[in-house]
């Protein structure tokens, strides 16, 4: 009877994932998660190692800022606009913030989203906590800004 | 120097051409095309085509136009008219030829679907077999990044990457860059034209015509120390690079001057332009100065004050690798 008790509370511990390292979070919103937006591609992951192939040169200011992986999906608003959702794991906030804080444009504003946000006719790039968060429409439409700002508070709540 | 009689005469002189223009010219077209006095001997020829309207109020791209701007541009390059004798003077008859498009910026900064499409119906009219024209760039991805599908039935226009094709087992070396090049270059295609697409570099500063050709080797992140400086001259000089990559046709419809090289609409900008020529110094060149003014424009730092002057361009020019000329009292611009 011992032995049985003492089994069985392994398979428990087991089956809730005790002692084993914690699964990344996804940051995805499903198809519909989202009103309107659907999930259009496979998620796409890369090490830090790996991230040239994705974004060639441009993954050498990921790397100094202490990426640790990458991972990106498409999106399709109501079939027609098309988004790319990159999501960056920094090593710490500060990586997230260094990226965020380079290489904006005068015309950028501030997003009230995550830790910090900005927000483009076409894109959003926010942080929060590690995780770094551009997200990028290959269209402007007259409902793209609003659809876009509801496609990154569904990533943001996933973080 | 007068035009060539036929195509016979042009390839017989290109050959020769190619030896008396050394680095500048591996086909002698620009020198030997050109109209008596048109620019200094042996000055590289580079064509600069724009369509103010090639891009509507709304930002889409007015696709029938492309094939026009593209007839220009080529009309302008070789002196001929007719778009099927002047292409006659740009690739070798009975040859496979490769289009290296550049589509790893994604879907809204690579090379133009219309623009591929334009190129291969001059291909095929000036005689090439639809079996012989292979578009291609590195991996799935970046060819569908363009809008292209892939497709690998001889009988059709030919759309793969070299994910498909592989590598070379042996390393290629010039300088500092020992890679393997993709077999794409080194068995499929005889003849290769570069269709890059104009973009800003957080490294390299500007990626264009010289630095395309990282996509088409095993490990193109070995190139980048440095900004690239000297990984873009030295893969340029390998030797199969050099012969086989004769001919530019630049994508600036599109481009971003800042954040590149992947899509930032932010800092997305139409210069409507095709940029063509043989010397891919000098196109580089040129397309710097073109990045430059839009900065300018925009009231951001050059690229030398950003810390990111291509200084791969000067290098390619160096008497070590003899790749073209930046010299812009060397480059014959036609703006046209």
């Amino acid at each position: 009877m011992h032995w049985t008790l003492m089994v069985a509370a392994l398979a428990v511990l087991v089956a809730g994932g005790v002692g084993c390292k914690k699964k990344p979070a996804n940051p995805f919103p499903d198809s519909n998660a989202v009103a309107g937006w659907q999930k259009s591609s496979e998620t796409r992951t890369y090490a830090a190692k790996d991230l040239w192939q994705y974004i060639d040169g441009d993954s050498e200011q990921y790397i100094q800022a202490g990426v640790i992986s990458t991972t990106t999906s498409d999106y399709k608003f109501q079939g027609q606009l098309e988004a790319v959702v990159d999501v960056y794991t920094m090593g710490d906030a500060a990586g997230a913030k260094k990226i965020l804080e380079t290489g904006q444009s005068s015309d950028a504003k501030p997003l009230q989203i995550g830790d910090a946000g900005i927000v483009y006719a076409q894109s959003i790039v926010f942080r929060k906590g590690p995780s770094l968060v551009r997200i990028v429409s290959y269209e402007s439409t007259p409902t793209s800004a609003q659809a876009l700002q509801a496609l990154a508070h569904g990533v943001e709540a996933k973080l | 120097m007068n035009k060539m009689n036929n195509r016979r005469d042009f390839l017989k002189t290109a050959a020769t051409g190619a030896v008396l223009l050394g680095s500048q010219s591996k086909l002698g077209l620009a020198a030997m095309l050109d109209q008596p006095g048109q620019h200094a001997a042996g000055a590289s020829k580079v064509v600069v085509a724009r369509d103010p309207q090639l891009h509507g109020s709304d930002g889409q791209l007015d696709e029938k136009r492309v094939q026009a701007l593209l007839d220009r541009a080529i009309h302008s390059y070789t002196g001929i008219e007719r778009p099927a004798e002047a292409w006659k003077h740009i690739v070798p008859a009975g040859k496979t030829i490769g289009l290296k498009v550049n589509g790893l910026g994604g879907k809204g900064i690579s090379s133009h679907l219309a623009l591929v499409l334009a190129i291969c119906e001059r291909l095929q009219q000036a005689g090439v077999k639809p079996g012989n024209i292979i578009v291609w760039d590195r991996n799935a991805r970046d060819i569908e990044a363009c809008g292209l599908t892939i497709n690998t039935d001889p009988a059709k226009i030919r759309v793969f990457g070299s994910d498909v094709s592989g590598y070379e087992d042996q390393q290629s070396s010039f300088g500092s860059a020992r890679i393997k090049l993709s077999k794409i270059l080194t068995h499929e295609c005889e003849m290769v034209i570069g269709v890059p697409i104009l973009k800003d570099h957080s490294g390299a500063g500007v990626t264009f015509a010289m630095k395309n050709m990282y996509g088409v080797v095993d490990r193109p992140q070995d190139l980048h120390a440095g900004g690239c400086n000297p990984g873009v001259a030295d893969l340029n000089c390998i030797q199969t690079v050099r012969e086989k990559v004769r001919f530019t046709i630049g994508d600036a419809m599109s481009s971003v001057y800042n954040g590149g090289p992947g899509f930032r609409p932010e800092f997305l900008w139409h210069p409507n332009a095709l940029i063509v020529g043989e010397d891919r110094v000098a196109i580089d060149h040129t397309a710097w100065q073109i990045i430059e003014k839009q900065r300018a424009e925009k009231g951001m730092p050059t690229l030398e004050a950003a810390g990111r002057p291509p200084r791969y361009i000067t290098t390619a020019a160096d008497a070590t690798h003899q790749l073209g000329t930046n010299d812009p009292n060397r480059i014959h611009l036609l703006e046209v």
